[in-house]
Parts: structure tokens; C-alpha cells; sequence
């Protein structure tokens, strides 16, 4: 820990090498009170609400675990099924020794100035584990809730899928309707181990002032999946993320997948960078931006290091209501026999499709929701029905205020 | 009734249709034949209302009502329906969901879609990586869907392969009630005079002739409509003397 310490002292001051730079001290980090609560009926409806949106169903119907984290605590965190750990990471840290061998191990502490502060003022986060051989058949949900004007918000997630297990995560990200300002800094560290299966899905529903970092790295072994999907289409002040999965194994799989909508307060600056390590190792990242008025880069590396690997990089962007969209696809074959595309594509809805749709008698308002429903709406497979509809539910939501 | 008085379209600063006249009855059905280039696909974009091709002059007008400069939509409202030669991709609208446009959600797109052996399309994109005979049937199929008045049809059988040309050719006979099934209620007589349905058919080749009747036949060439009499007798002369005889009509 002292080391970890240190390390991160060292990197206190270091900017990202990408995205604005954020002023730290211009926000608050010290604890704010909430009560822990056993059953999660008793949150306010107002929070309830936002969190719905953000596909946490207090309900909890169709959910095999939830985890809520208000401010700076953890007000709810438990399973219902057995097989299947959600634990704040203060308490694992301290009860288990095993989250050592996970904690700060793909992530560098002292990456920037994001990585340091949630290891030098950590607030709380999730560990969330699937035993070897157990399948979670319903999501675990996990809630990042802000309601404190003008936070910072410092969390740490481990997840980790043990042997021959599956497990499906959705994630929201959400902040009270009151709340305008604030900043998450949120590192995860994704283990997905031999021939197991995870899917992480993550909505985004912050707030016209929020600032977000997030940091994480996974990493695939032998015949491993890891699915990982991103949807924003709220509006945010500055969002600046870059995934990296490493795949070690042979046979591993990462797809990821990211649906970003950029009003006009918004700079997005969101990406995903996969390296396929082992021979037939699989790797895909696909991107669909939307801008009204926001700037928007979306980012793709995929680095082929061994023969016999296979990937592709899909990013697709519309230019709505003026902004500004960047795709940067990049490819990097590191030795012969890789095999290796992208395609990317930046423009307006044309015109041609909006008359064939308003010649089957669509309005030509509700002709370009049509099309822009479909822009946004990307097949993923091996993804519960459940997550499916939290997506549709988002896009659905996002096109109504866009129209 | 639709009608077309005098029209003049330029698209950019070409002008690509002199002078039209026509007129199409309800119950009847009109063939346009004309080489690559004469303005046969201008015309049917112009009756659709595509703002590209700028109406300078002249008059189009349906039940009753003028086309002239409506929109796209609201002249689908009023009952014209078209069948595309190359519609564009919509990426993630599914055809299913076309059908269910085109129906206003009152359609059996699984039933419909049976009829033009089309099921299997239903849940891909509409028009992604169809072939020729794909997309006729696609369109067909949302034609069906539409419960159009005026229908047009732009090439619906170039791209067809031999297997679908007969499907397409029945089920336009059909969308334009010109199909002779055996009715208990009704008599051949009795179905002819109930019909109601325009169709204007534009053609390259003719050979949609094999499958559909048609009350008339006209030529456009170089944005002039030429000729106006029996169906058979264009395409005999065409087949015959080839389009090249047309410029001295046109002049």
C-alpha cells in the first residue's frame, strides 16, 4: 500500500497525455453521509427514477445482485445468488487477501493525475466475482450515483470472472436531477479468466457540468469473452475514457461496442484499445456517434502482436445539428499473417433515405428518427435480452429529447 | 384520377421533361417505355415528389388535388405508392419495420411477406446487400403493405432472375387488381368494372408485358412523350426497329 502510495504522490500533479485537463481542487472529496439502506424500496422515487434510467431497477426484477454507491458510500451491496460476490472494495481489501492480486495490477497507479487521486482519496467501488464454473443468468447491477453538488467522486471496481463462469454486469452512472456539477473518476479492472464470459455494460446518465475519467484494462485468458459496451447519450460535460484489453489467450474474444450521443455542451473523447497477444485471438470495436452540437473522438486501436489473429474496427459517426466528430481508427500489425480491417465513415443522414422513409408515408421529423434509431441500433451478440432492452430503452429515451 | 398538364421539370439546370401530358383513370393501368437516359425514372420521381427535380412549369394533380408542391409524405398519405429500381440502405431499420411503416401498423408483415416469399428477409436491414430480385420483392412487399391508389413501378423486372420474374409479375398483376381468379361472388365483368387501382409501369424492356395487362402504352424519349397507343404495338415496333426510330417522332 505504501508503495502504491508513493507512486501515486509521484503522479498527483501528471496530466493525461489526452482530454482537457481538470482542476482537482476546484472540486469537493470529503465524505458525504447517506445511510446504508437493507432494502432498496425505501431510496427516495426521485432517485429511483434516475437510476432506472441508467438501467438500475430498484425493483430488482431480472437482477441477480445490486450494488449502489451515493457520493462517496456504498448504501447497498449485496447477491442473490449463490456463486456470485458484490462487495464495496473498502471491505474486500481489508477481508480478502485475494483483491490484492487484482487491486492497481493492470491499471497504473500512477498513470495521471485521475489514477493517483482514487488511490489517494479512494471513496469506495465494487468488486463483483463469478466463481469458477457458476453462471449468473441475470444481470448484477451496479449504481454510481452522484447527488452532491460539485464532488469528485473517486471509485475503484475490480470484476473478475473465474474459470468457466459467466457473468453479466450493467452499470449506471447516474446523478440527481438537481445536480449540474460534479466529477467521476472511476478506474476498473476487468480478469477474465479461462473459457469465461463477461459482459459489462455501462449507461451513462450524467449531467450538463460532470466531468468524467475513467481508466480501466482488462484482460482475456485462454477462450475467454469479454463483451463491453458504453452507451451516453445524455448530455455531459467531458467525458474522457480509452479501455484496453489485453488478450493473452488462445481463442480469446473482445468485443466492444459504444453508442455516444454529444449535445452541444459535450466533449467526448471515448475509445477502446484491444491487443491480441495469442494466436487465434478476436477482437472487434464498434462505434456509432451522433453529434447535435457536441465534439465528439472516437477512438479505436487494435494491435495484432502474434500471426493468426483477426480484428476489426467499425466507426460510424452523424453529424446532426452542427459539432464536430474525430474518428481515429488505427491498426497495428505487428508480424505477417494477421488479419486486420476498419471501416469509418463521418457524415450526414442522407437525404435519399429520408425520402424512401417519408415516401412510405413518414413525416420528414419522424423519418430521420427512424433513421437515427437504426444508426444507434447495433446487434451484439451474446447479450442478455435483459441488457438488450436497457439499451433499446436508452436509445428510445435519447431519441425523443433529440427530436 | 391522376393528371399531368404540361409539365416542365429541370433537375440542376438540365431540362429533363418538355411539355407532359398525361392522364391515368382509376382502373387503369399505363406502360411507359423509353431508352436508358429519356427521363422515364425523372418522371416517376417527379410524380413522387423528389425536390430534386424542380417542377419550371405545368401541372400535376391527383383526386382531384394539386401535387404540384407537396411533399414526399403527404402525397404517400393521399395514395401514391412507389416500387424503387435502387432504394437506399437504411442501416438498423429492418424490413419488418418498413412493412410496418408502409402499413401504419395494421399490416401482417410475416403474412404478407409469405406471398412474395420474402420471409426470411423480414428481420435484415432494409435493402443491405439485396440482390436485383431482392429488392423487387422487397418493394413489392411494401407496396402490399401500403394499400397505395397510384402505383408506380420503376423497372420491376430489370435485375429479376428467371425463377422471381413470374412471382413479380403475378403480384403486381395482383396489387393493380388485373389478376383473373376464380371468384364465387363475382364475375370476371363484374371484378374489371369494381377496379380501381392506377398503375403507371415504366420499362425498359417490355417484358413485364408477359404478366401484367395494361390499358395503355406511351414512349418518352429525350423528355418527350411521343407516342400513345397500344402496349403491344410499341413494344412489337420497339423490338423491331429499336429506339433509335423514336427521335423521329420526338421531333
Amino acid at each position: 500500500m505504501r508503495d502504491l502510495n508513493e507512486k501515486a504522490l509521484e503522479a498527483k500533479e501528471k496530466k493525461a497525455p489526452i482530454g482537457p485537463d481538470i482542476d482537482l481542487d476546484a472540486y469537493e472529496s470529503e465524505a458525504v453521509a447517506h445511510e446504508y439502506v437493507e432494502d432498496l424500496r425505501v431510496l427516495s422515487e426521485a432517485d429511483k427514477k434516475r437510476m432506472i434510467l441508467a438501467g438500475v431497477d430498484t425493483e430488482e426484477k431480472d437482477r441477480s445482485g445490486t450494488f449502489i454507491q451515493k457520493d462517496t458510500v456504498v448504501v447497498h451491496a449485496h447477491s442473490k445468488q449463490e456463486g456470485l460476490e458484490v462487495i464495496p472494495i473498502k471491505d474486500a481489501l481489508k477481508k480478502h487477501d485475494w483483491v490484492q492480486d487484482y487491486y492497481w495490477k493492470l491499471v497504473a497507479v500512477d498513470a495521471d493525475k485521475y489514477t493517483a487521486r482514487a488511490q489517494l482519496d479512494l471513496h469506495n467501488g465494487y468488486v463483483i466475482r463469478a466463481l469458477a464454473g457458476s453462471e449468473v443468468i441475470y444481470p448484477v447491477q451496479a449504481c454510481m450515483y452522484l447527488e452532491k453538488e460539485g464532488l469528485s467522486q473517486n471509485v475503484h471496481n475490480i470484476i473478475v470472472a473465474e474459470e468457466g463462469s459467466e457473468l453479466h454486469i450493467i452499470t449506471g452512472c447516474a446523478t440527481a436531477a438537481h445536480l449540474r456539477r460534479g466529477l467521476h473518476v472511476g478506474i476498473s479492472e476487468f480478469y477474465v479468466k479461462k473459457d469465461a464470459k463477461l459482459s459489462f455494460t455501462m449507461i451513462h446518465h450524467w449531467a450538463e457540468e460532470m466531468m468524467v475519467r475513467a481508466r480501466s484494462v482488462g484482460v482475456v485468458e485462454e477462450g475467454g469473452l469479454f463483451l463491453n459496451n458504453y452507451i451516453c447519450m445524455r448530455p455531459v460535460k467531458s467525458v474522457q475514457m480509452y479501455p484496453t484489453t489485453h488478450l493473452v489467450g488462445k481463442g480469446a474474444v473482445a468485443r466492444f461496442y459504444s453508442l455516444l450521443v454529444g449535445s452541444p455542451v459535450s466533449e467526448m473523447d471515448v475509445g477502446g484499445r484491444i491487443f491480441l497477444k495469442e494466436p487465434d485471438t478476436r477482437a472487434e470495436i464498434i462505434s456509432r456517434a451522433i453529434t447535435n452540437g457536441g465534439n465528439i473522438i472516437a477512438r479505436g486501436d487494435l494491435i495484432g502482436e502474434v500471426p493468426g489473429i483477426k480484428a476489426h474496427l467499425e466507426c460510424r459517426g452523424l453529424i446532426l445539428k452542427g459539432g464536430a466528430i474525430h474518428a481515429i481508427p488505427e491498426l497495428q500489425g505487428k508480424v505477417d499473417g494477421v488479419e486486420m480491417s476498419h471501416e469509418a465513415a463521418v457524415g450526414k443522414i442522407a437525404q435519399e433515405e429520408i425520402l424512401y422513409l417519408m415516401s412510405r408515408g413518414l413525416g420528414e421529423d419522424e423519418a430521420t428518427a427512424t433513421i437515427v434509431r437504426g444508426f444507434l441500433s447495433v446487434d451484439i451478440p451474446g447479450l442478455p435480452p435483459q441488457l438488450k432492452a436497457e439499451i433499446d430503452r436508452a436509445v428510445e429515451q435519447s431519441d425523443k429529447d433529440m427530436m | 384520377m391522376l393528371q399531368i398538364e404540361d409539365l416542365q421539370v429541370k433537375l440542376g439546370d438540365k431540362e429533363i421533361l418538355k411539355h407532359i401530358d398525361l392522364e391515368i383513370h382509376p382502373g387503369e393501368t399505363h406502360i411507359l417505355f423509353g431508352p436508358n437516359g429519356s427521363g422515364k425514372t425523372s418522371l416517376l420521381m417527379t410524380i413522387m415528389g423528389y425536390p430534386q427535380y424542380r417542377v419550371t412549369g405545368g401541372k400535376i394533380s391527383f383526386k382531384g388535388e394539386d401535387l404540384t408542391h407537396m411533399p414526399v409524405d403527404e402525397r404517400a398519405k393521399l395514395g401514391i405508392g412507389m416500387s424503387y429500381q435502387r432504394p437506399p440502405t437504411i442501416h438498423g431499420v429492418k424490413t419488418k419495420q418498413m412493412v410496418q411503416i408502409c402499413g401504419k401498423g395494421g399490416v401482417n408483415a410475416e403474412a404478407l411477406a409469405a406471398k412474395v416469399n420474402f420471409s426470411e428477409f423480414l428481420e435484415r436491414d432494409i435493402n443491405a446487400g439485396f440482390s436485383g430480385g431482392e429488392i423487387k420483392r422487397s418493394e413489392l412487399l411494401q407496396l402490399m403493405a401500403q394499400d397505395a391508389d397510384l402505383l408506380l413501378f420503376d423497372e420491376p423486372e430489370s435485375g429479376v432472375d428467371l425463377e422471381n420474374i413470374s412471382l413479380i409479375g403475378n403480384t403486381i398483376s395482383e396489387l393493380l387488381q388485373r389478376d383473373f381468379k376464380v371468384n364465387s361472388q363475382k364475375t370476371q365483368k363484374e371484378r374489371h368494372k369494381e377496379r380501381t387501382r392506377m398503375g403507371f409501369i415504366i420499362t425498359h424492356t417490355g417484358f413485364i408485358l408477359d404478366y401484367v395487362t395494361v390499358d395503355k402504352g406511351q414512349v418518352l424519349y429525350d423528355g418527350v412523350l411521343t407516342c400513345t397507343t397500344h402496349p403491344r404495338e410499341i413494344f412489337k415496333c420497339i423490338s423491331e426497329v429499336g429506339y433509335e426510330e423514336c427521335v423521329r417522332c420526338a421531333i
